[in-house]
């Protein structure tokens, strides 16, 4: 489907006003930054500020805390089980360290834990490596060209980022291991982009002082998730992969101590438990609850699932009130619609302009930023772009990238979004593409320490379902470090943990038990079950025939 | 705004039929092959993953009445067409040589004895021809053979690992596990090597920069916004040679 004619026409206006912006860009004459006072006024079109969007949960450690609909709904449920239905006498599994999740976190997780001389089972959802880590395009930030940059650098780009709201041991723990995660990767055989002297390639990405974005041509994450799985892989005989097998409950010990999960066999509808000495929660995101109905550029599987786990046994959440919006998610063409257009092409040079074809935010603010920037040009200004679906967006202007830095460049560096409109027929390389913000990250999540661990005695967290580290806004690029980082530590101190500990007591789901009467005596009527495990896209006039009596979750 | 993801229902386009598996159902044709088996009320659990063309769950294949051909496409990238007769393959036996990282060599004799069947290639291309990605796959086949590790690396680096080559190799090669030992020795032992990236690691292992961070770990948010908007940046055309004024947090 390539742009139709009323499209091509509006194109024309962005292509008038190419060349004065590409001789712009080469004089190095930026559109002018914001000051931190329009960024404070701009973040007014964000959906975060957005009030009708939240409510309070009415229950768990973090009562009263006001969050999106969608997060506090899977709060507010109930287990997929009956705890008293469940024998916790007999374990299917026995391990050192349980790693719930298969991305980069659980994955860099379960190859440190196992250097500490941990046995490892490795549980997943789908397959091993599905996860927004394989989905990851632009990059992963660190500080590795000490000639211009350090981890000071590092830190103040982050908390900026963050508005300053992050916790400092996070962002410096993130900021000092960052080199050694690059280091580590390369090691282990990750392709990074590089010169012919070994120098490592870096970009900007928003937010970034200094161009220390690191890649892998425009596929990072898969190249970095390939990595580690393979290493993981190599590593099976203490390394055990269970896949289409999700963690349902913690359970703990009768000292409130984690002591295993209870898990469920999505294919074979079985439920089973794994005891362990030393659990890591790496469930990723959330953007399949699809917040106020926004389109999402995450995994299939990114429904939240360890934040309920961890919530019900009494982990606090910090930061979930701000989602992240990417600022350029594809709007047109509609089959790919909330498709991740990578911010390197925007750290690379492509303007982003309206129906005007006017430039009307610098390219590099950060992402909520520059989301609230596309948002106040549709819906307040009026200059969006309509599309044939009735939407609008703005054009983000990639055949600059081939004016600034040579012919073929986009091809060359985006060999998969060239590809992929190549499919429609648009070669993005001639043509702009129509971008809209789309959900993309969850910023906050439950709360852990600088060493991973948590409020409960022996569960770890690694990753974006940990929060604190990115304060209210993540930085491109640092989520990819992000997981790494938090990955390798709670892993290795999972081990560490494990082998120190003999006796687990007695399993219990009593916790469980303890938030379903909450839930009662909050007067919360419902049908909900959480986690949710994957979202139901299944249209409305089909749900309404099939009348089965009960269905749960993933199984309807 | 919204989302069509989360409201399929409402698509008004003209109906096609294509048949699942064997099955019938009409489907707007505008949407994805993965979108129209939801709309059909599948439900997924496997040959679903990122739905943005890069994990490699959803490989299908299909034939069109008529076609004696074999065609294939990511059920998330791929648009319906009228009749077509798809299936997916999400899962497909693959044995995986498992090495250690220590003994790897960046040879073809040890690529060859990890996996004898690479010379059990006959180079009649149905691999290429199979791939949803375009990846030339005999191609880095032979170059593997040839021992040039940097070409295979480069002709494979789009893999997505969905194992459809695997499906079809008359050598009963699973090619995609070949390419990934072979990226990740060419990554390990011949590509050139960051040193600036071990120096770096060294400089913080050796504490250069903790009287720095604890400074800004100490610093209170309005010197934080000051040292933030004052800071000085690395302009976009600045080559990597680059350097800032201000060198003491270096």
């Amino acid at each position: 489907m390539p742009y139709p004619e009323a499209l091509k026409d509006l194109m024309k206006k962005v292509e008038e006003t190419r060349p004065a912006r590409v001789e712009r860009k080469q004089a190095d004459k930026e559109f002018p930054m914001m000051s931190l006072e329009e960024r404070e006024d701009i973040l007014k079109f964000h959906p975060d500020y957005i009030d009708e969007g939240r409510r309070e949960i009415k229950i768990g450690p973090n009562k009263g805390y006001k969050i999106a609909h969608e997060v506090v709904d899977m709060l507010e449920a109930k287990s997929r089980v009956e705890p008293a239905k469940v024998d916790l006498t007999k374990a299917d599994y026995e391990t050192d360290v349980l790693v719930i999740g298969g991305g980069g976190a659980g994955t860099s997780a379960a190859l440190l834990a196992q250097e500490q001389g941990a046995k490892v089972i490795i549980a997943t959802k789908l397959r091993h490596g599905d996860a927004n880590t394989m989905m990851a395009e632009g990059g992963i930030q660190a500080a590795t060209k000490n000639w211009k940059d350090s981890p000071y650098y590092h830190y103040l780009d982050v908390v900026g980022g963050g508005h300053f709201k992050n916790k400092p041991e996070l962002v410096e723990t993130l900021v000092s291991e960052a080199p050694d995660v690059i280091k580590w990767l390369v090691e282990l055989g990750c392709n990074f982009s590089r010169f012919d002297d070994g120098t490592l390639k870096t970009l900007h990405g928003g937010g970034t002082s200094r161009k220390r974005m690191h890649f892998a041509a425009d596929i990072t994450g898969a190249e970095m998730m390939r990595t580690v799985r393979d290493e993981a892989r190599n590593r099976c005989e203490d390394i055990k992969v269970l896949e289409f097998s999700p963690a349902v409950e913690l359970i703990l010990n009768d000292k409130g101590e984690c002591a295993g999960a209870l898990m469920y066999n999505m294919d074979t509808e079985e439920y089973f438990i794994i005891k362990a000495k030393a659990v890591v929660m790496a469930t990723g995101g959330s953007g399949r609850l699809h917040v106020q109905n926004f389109m999402t550029t995450n995994h299939y599987g990114a429904t939240g699932d360890g934040l309920v786990m961890g919530y019900r046994a009494g982990v606090g959440l910090c930061f979930l009130h701000t989602i992240q919006y990417h600022p350029t998610g594809v709007i047109f063409p509609e089959q790919a619609e909330g498709i991740l257009i990578t911010e390197k092409f925007r750290g690379s040079g492509a303007n982003l302009v309206n129906i005007k074809g006017e430039q009307f935010v610098n390219e590099r603010e950060p992402r909520d930023i520059e989301a609230s920037a596309i948002i106040r040009e549709c819906v307040d200004r009026g200059l969006g772009v309509p599309t044939p679906t009735g939407k609008f967006g703005v054009w983000l202007d990639s055949p600059m990238i081939d004016h600034l830095s040579g012919e073929g460049t986009v091809e060359k560096e985006f060999p998969g979004k060239f590809i992929l409109y190549k499919r429609f027929d648009i070669d993005i390389s001639k043509e702009p593409m129509l971008i809209y913000p789309t959900l993309h990250y969850q910023n906050g999540g439950l709360e852990f320490k600088k060493d991973g661990s948590t409020a409960v005695k022996g569960f770890f967290i690694a990753g974006e379902v940990g929060g604190g580290t990115h304060g209210e806004n993540r930085l491109m690029g640092n989520s990819l470090l992000d997981i790494m980082v938090f990955g390798r530590i709670a892993g290795k101190n999972a081990g560490e943990f494990a082998k120190d500990r003999s006796d687990l007591g007695q399993l219990s789901l009593e916790h469980v038990d303890k938030y379903h009467k909450e839930m009662a005596e909050a007067g919360i009527e419902t049908d909900r079950v959480a986690p949710m495990l994957l979202p139901d896209y299944t249209p409305v006039e089909i749900k309404e025939r099939e009348l089965t009596s009960h269905y749960v979750g993933t199984i309807r | 705004m919204s989302t069509t993801e989360s409201t399929p229902a409402k698509i008004k386009a003209k109906l096609v039929p294509i048949y699942i598996m064997g099955k019938r159902y009409e489907v707007p044709e505008s949407l994805t092959i993965m979108k129209a088996m939801e709309h059909a009320g599948y439900k997924f659990i496997r040959g679903c993953g990122c739905r943005g063309g890069i994990c490699g769950a959803c490989g299908t294949v299909y034939r069109l009445p008529g076609d004696y051909h074999i065609r294939v496409g990511l059920a998330c990238q791929t648009v319906v067409q009228e009749n077509m007769y798809l299936t997916q393959i999400p899962f497909f036996p693959a044995n995986r040589a498992v090495y250690e990282m220590e003994e790897v060599a960046p040879e073809v004799s040890y690529v060859q004895k990890n996996y004898p069947e690479l010379f059990r290639c006959v180079a009649c291309n149905a691999c290429t021809k199979v791939c949803p990605m375009d990846v030339p796959v005999l191609d880095y086949i032979s170059a593997i053979k040839q021992g040039d590790f940097k070409k295979a690396t480069e002709l494979s680096f789009d893999c997505i690992q969905c194992g459809l080559c695997a499906t079809r190799c008359m050598g009963e090669m699973a090619q995609y596990h070949i390419a990934q030992m072979v990226r990740r020795i060419y990554g390990m032992k011949m590509a050139p090597y960051p040193e600036h990236c071990k120096e770096m690691v060294e400089g913080i292992k050796g504490g250069k920069y903790d009287g720095f961070l604890a400074e800004l770990k100490s610093a209170s948010v309005d010197e934080l916004k000051k040292l933030y908007t004052e800071r000085e940046q690395e302009s976009h055309m600045a080559d990597e040679k680059w350097e800032p004024q201000e060198k003491q947090y270096l």
